[in-house]
């Protein structure tokens, strides 16, 4: 029982790292917290309930699709929105609240178009078998899931981590005019990070998608309350952070609904973040580093 | 080796205007300072050049080219390369890394291996801080790495602000030895520096900037003997 629900929690908080990943990577590019980051979420849900019910391509075909169709969204709208407040350096204020307006529009449009029901995948697009491992049963969702982050978060180190793009990115990140000085296409790599944002939340929110077989066009702002807890307690910024306090907010709410009441679980998980905050102002593993001193 | 025009300058933040119509000439193979008081607007003519600011008027010729308004990153890419005042190096990258942020406008391998070996010969602390965060450095070895991480750009026109600001005396010489070196080596160089006896003694020509207006001018000799020169920037 204890190790079913670890291994539920873990994978839980895979996706809810997954999601978070690409909202720290924006924020610490970008500098700006972008409220339409959950539209992308439920923008990639859709994706995939579309490549798959109405294109009948089989979900290997259908995620990565939907994902980078939610990475492409996710320029487009960073574009439109947010390219003329960086050019006239607006306040952080500012971009909030364009942000915030811009959500509310997009979900509104988006339930417009495809309903406020909620849809399921076709059956059959993963196998309902479950695998039993010492006494642990996981679901062939879980297994994509797992799968499926793994790739994703490996790459995003690894391309951070290794390559001349990732280098732009973390000089972007601490100082955009001296990457500007140094010959670095500032706008082009911005919108190279609004696309990789984009890539994870449409992924997050297609495994979430098949991972409870239920997808609504709010379901992405549901997830930025979980993504704010857990780039908050993993540090604004901060890659690592975000996947230890994302693995870790599935924990605590599978337990909380495990051996609690079920119903308790949001409380739990914004009860740690007041508790973080007030304990740890720049978030349990965020170091409290001022980068323009 | 190249050569900047600057006509009619004017540079405003909002509606206070900062620089107030401006010519500079910076002729290949010369070392040019600007000198002037702090608020004078030396900065921001330096930030209009580079492409950080968008001048409201004026003309910038690099090399037959009109540059202004013309974004940082392609301004940095016609070979006119800024080391920032403040330094402004990636304090959370290694020392290797901001090397290698200076020589992205270069693919070729070989030539980023060679430029590197060069500047590690001009700058040898560097060399054994490799691998090191670059904030954990001295204010002075941070300077030598802004200064390398431009060379790593090849640049053909260098822009410097403020290069000896804040440090200790024995890095100010080094610095200036440096800047010296480059001078030689034919580098065209535009100085913005708050030392104005050492930046006259390297300079060949210079320029006194007050409240965002040009008020003198002429070969750096001649404006170190000027009274008004002396009086108000040399202590005399």
């Amino acid at each position: 029982m204890l190790a079913q629900q670890f291994v539920n929690g873990v994978l839980l908080g895979a996706t809810y790292a997954l999601f978070a990943l690409g909202f720290t990577l924006m924020f610490g590019v970008m500098r700006v917290i972008n409220l339409t980051y959950g539209f992308y979420f439920s923008a990639g849900a859709y994706l995939a309930l579309f490549a798959t019910r109405d294109a009948g391509l089989p979900i290997w075909a259908a995620l990565p699709l939907a994902s980078i169709g939610s990475g492409l969204i996710a320029v487009v709208i960073d574009a439109l929105l947010l390219t003329r407040l960086r050019r006239v350096r607006a306040s952080e204020l500012a971009s909030l609240m364009v942000t915030l307006g811009a959500v509310l529009a997009l979900y509104s449009l988006a339930t417009t178009f495809v309903g406020a029901d909620i849809r399921r995948f076709p059956i059959g697009i993963i196998p309902e078998a479950a695998y039993e491992f010492a006494g642990v049963r996981i679901t062939a969702a879980q297994i994509l899931i797992l799968l499926a982050t793994s790739v994703l978060v490996g790459g995003l180190v690894a391309l951070m981590r290794g390559t001349r793009l990732g280098l732009a990115i973390r000089a972007l990140a601490e100082r955009p005019d001296a990457a500007g000085l140094m010959g670095i296409d500032t706008t082009r790599v911005a919108a190279i990070v609004s696309f990789l944002s984009g890539v994870l939340a449409g992924a997050g929110g297609v495994l979430i998608g098949l991972n409870f077989n239920a997808i609504q066009p709010y379901m992405g702002e549901e997830m930025m309350l979980r993504g704010f807890v857990v780039i908050i307690v993993g540090g604004l910024g901060d890659i690592r952070g975000a996947l230890i306090a994302g693995v870790l907010l599935g924990l605590v709410e599978v337990a909380t609904a495990g051996y609690f009441v079920s119903s308790l679980k949001d409380a739990v998980a914004f009860a740690i973040l007041v508790a973080v905050l007030w304990t740890r102002p720049s978030g349990l593993f965020g170091r409290a580093v001022i980068r323009r001193a | 080796m190249s050569s900047l025009v600057v006509k009619g300058l004017v540079v405003a933040y909002g509606r206070t205007t900062a620089v107030k119509g401006i010519d500079l000439d910076v002729p290949e193979g010369h070392v040019v300072c600007l000198i002037g008081a702090n608020g004078a607007g030396k900065t921001t003519i330096m930030r209009a050049i580079s492409g950080l600011l968008r001048p409201r008027a004026g003309t910038i010729i690099l090399d037959g080219t009109d540059i202004a308004g013309m974004r940082a990153h392609r301004v940095a890419a016609r070979g006119l390369l800024q080391v920032p005042e403040g330094r402004q190096i990636f304090a959370e990258l290694t020392v290797d890394e901001n090397l290698a942020i200076g020589a992205w406008l270069t693919q070729d391998r070989a030539e980023i291996a060679r430029r590197r070996e060069a500047v590690l010969a001009r700058f040898p602390r560097l060399r054994e801080r490799l691998r090191q965060l670059a904030g954990s450095m001295s204010g002075g070895e941070q300077q030598m790495l802004a200064l390398g991480r431009a060379l790593m750009g090849a640049p053909k026109l260098l822009l410097l602000d403020e290069p000896s600001m804040g440090l200790a005396p024995l890095f100010v010489e080094e610095i200036f030895g440096i800047i010296a070196g480059l001078k030689r080596e034919g580098t065209t160089i535009l100085l913005v520096e708050q030392n104005a006896s050492a930046a006259l003694e390297v300079a060949d020509d210079a320029y006194v900037l007050e409240t965002g207006k040009i008020v003198l001018q002429g070969p750096a000799a001649a404006i170190a003997e000027d009274p008004k020169v002396v009086a108000a920037y040399l202590g005399g």
